[in-house]
């Protein structure tokens, strides 16, 4: 099938390509949502991608009070990794170091899953014997005494195994400002749409990259096929009218969140059209051997 | 299939042991052979048939239409089904019960839910002394399990309770959570003398400041908790409370300082 152009943008004939990984989920509350928002970006920095940071990490959905377990206002984050181990590791260390430590947070749960991680279980020993077991309801809570009171936190928290990370599509424009309002566009989006995070600064990955390098230990490098500067020297993807890409990388809770998040992150950008954003809208994958979902952009159409 | 139905003909000459009338006991067991059951004590030796009047063939689904003060150990070690009781009942009401359901639609007598594991005992009146307590010479009492009285309790209720949720909406007598050792104990209406009394650990929550502590409770503030948001809330989806108990931040005790020391009363400023 040749490409096709809708609302006057190109849709490539191509796919997404993504990888099955580990996932789990906490709500973090606090007294205000300016608090909840600051432990849940500070538990989520430094958290782009498992190339080099071990773990994904964003904010999934705000919570509004009347959605959380203790009535305040929350965030639901996410936190993606390849294996179980990892998994707990960053949650424990995000967790212990980020949230446990900002005013007024307490922890929740944030999905149940085929196996559990440990949560307020392993932080516990923060309270020095002082912390208090507390079951409610079939839930066993951690409170842990701090500063400014008691760090409330639930036990455990799920895993599932069924998540779906590098789910991505490419906004491709005329100009820097035009691709990044299309991709900002497409981000807003995006945030609507409930188990599905785009984990980069932002949500938008300007360093898109191909498998290893030239230099040993690469484990990525520059995908210099979609660099618009190295149009005229190497096999380039890019026409004459693209001068800047910028990846919208999608981690979901499952398929279908990924392929929802998709479907509305492209709607944005072909919404917003090409005058003032993108002129073309491609994928990454690794020509379908590696990863086991496979997103085709015509099929992600709105 | 009809709820199985035990119909009282007329106050009985004895006690009573209705430990036997459990849905688990009963399956599979046909009514003439329930009405030859034993449920007599003394020398009456009263069967089932000689107190009540027997219908219905649901063993999961048990009710007893009237009530006395003379039904003893009523759903006794119970592990599913419900049973509901339209009346009062006796000593020991849901005695190590593990599961399932009992509602008393009346009042209980001394030592009901007495070493609950697990299930959810509702008492609309109210129950006798030692609610959840352990009997003489056991080490604990309730753990685990919901259980419910929307009148009073007497004395020493969730003595040595260890684990699970009571909750008293009617105020209750003396030394409410007694040598508690874990657990949660909610007091709605007050509380006699001494709350806490010998208590190691576990929340005992109430709904205004107890008349009396042991002296050997301390003051430990009253900073924002978010365990008391928690609690509250689900004191209401239970459908326990109709309106928050503890608030944003309730003033703290803590003790018994004379044992363990790591119990808790919690109470609205």
């Amino acid at each position: 099938m040749p490409n096709v152009s809708v609302n006057g943008i190109t849709i490539d004939d191509t796919f997404a390509e993504a990888f099955g990984m580990r996932a789990t989920a906490i709500i973090i509350t606090a007294p205000n949502r300016k608090w909840a928002r600051q432990a849940a970006i500070t538990m989520t920095g430094f958290a782009t991608s498992v190339i080099g940071c071990g773990c994904e990490a964003a904010i999934d959905v705000e919570l509004p009070p009347s959605a959380t377990p203790d009535g305040r206002p929350g965030c639901r984050v996410m936190i993606f990794a390849m294996g179980t181990d990892e998994l707990q590791k960053q949650l424990l260390n995000r967790v212990g170091q980020c949230v446990l430590t900002s005013p007024g947070s307490a922890c929740f749960a944030g999905l149940e899953g085929s196996a559990e991680l440990k949560l307020g279980s392993a932080l516990r020993y923060f309270g020095d014997g002082w912390q208090i077991s507390k079951k409610i309801g079939g839930r066993h809570f951690w409170r842990v005494p701090v500063m400014d009171g008691e760090f409330l936190c639930e036990a455990t928290t799920g895993l599932t195994k069924g998540a779906v990370g590098g789910g991505n599509f490419f906004v491709m424009a005329e100009s820097s400002a035009k691709a990044l309002l299309a991709a900002e566009a497409a981000v807003a989006a995006i945030g609507l749409v409930p188990g599905a995070i785009v984990p980069f600064p932002g949500g938008i990955a300007r360093s898109g990259s191909k498998i290893g390098g030239k230099y040993k230990g690469m484990i990525a490098s520059a995908n210099e096929a979609y660099a618009p500067t190295l149009r005229g020297v190497v096999r380039s993807e890019l026409g004459p009218d693209i001068n800047a890409v910028l990846e919208i990388v999608i981690d979901g809770e499952t398929n279908d969140a990924v392929a929802a998040a998709m479907k509305a992150g492209i709607k944005a950008v072909i919404e917003l059209g090409p005058k003032r954003g993108a002129v073309r809208i491609s994928a990454g994958n690794y020509g379908g051997k590696l990863g086991k979902f496979i997103y085709s952009l015509k099929d992600m159409l709105p | 299939m009809k709820a199985l139905t035990f119909t009282l003909v007329a106050e009985p000459p004895e006690r009573l042991d209705l430990s036997p009338l459990t849905p688990e006991r009963l399956a599979g067991i046909e009514r003439r052979d329930i009405e030859r059951i034993q449920i007599g004590i003394s020398k009456h030796g009263s069967k089932v048939g000689d107190i009540f009047r027997v219908a219905g063939n649901d063993p999961l689904d048990i009710v007893f239409e009237g009530g006395s003060a003379r039904l003893d150990r009523v759903a006794e070690g119970m592990r599913g089904g419900s049973v509901r009781v339209i009346g009062n009942v006796g000593a020991q009401g849901a005695r190590a019960m593990r599961g399932g359901q009992l509602t008393i639609e009346g009042n209980a007598g001394p030592h009901a839910g007495s070493g609950m594991r697990g299930g959810r005992l509702e008492v609309t009146g109210n129950a006798g002394d030692h609610l959840g307590a352990p009997l003489a010479g056991e080490l604990a009492g309730m753990n685990g399990g919901v259980l419910i009285v929307r009148g009073r309790a007497g004395a020493f209720a969730a003595d040595r309770m260890r684990r699970g949720l009571i909750a008293v909406l009617k105020g209750s007598g003396d030394n409410a959570g007694s040598r508690m050792i874990a657990g949660t104990l909610v007091v709605a209406g007050g509380t006699g003398e001494m709350p806490g009394y010998l208590m190691r650990r576990g929340s005992i929550l109430l709904d205004r400041a107890p008349k009396s502590l042991s002296p050997s409770f301390v003051e430990c503030g009253a900073p924002e908790s978010v365990f008391a948001a928690v609690i509250d809330r689900h004191l209401i989806a239970e459908g326990i409370l109709k309106r928050p108990l503890l608030g944003i931040a309730p003033q703290k005790y803590g003790g018994d300082n004379a044992v363990l020391g790591m119990g808790e009363v919690l109470f609205p400023r």
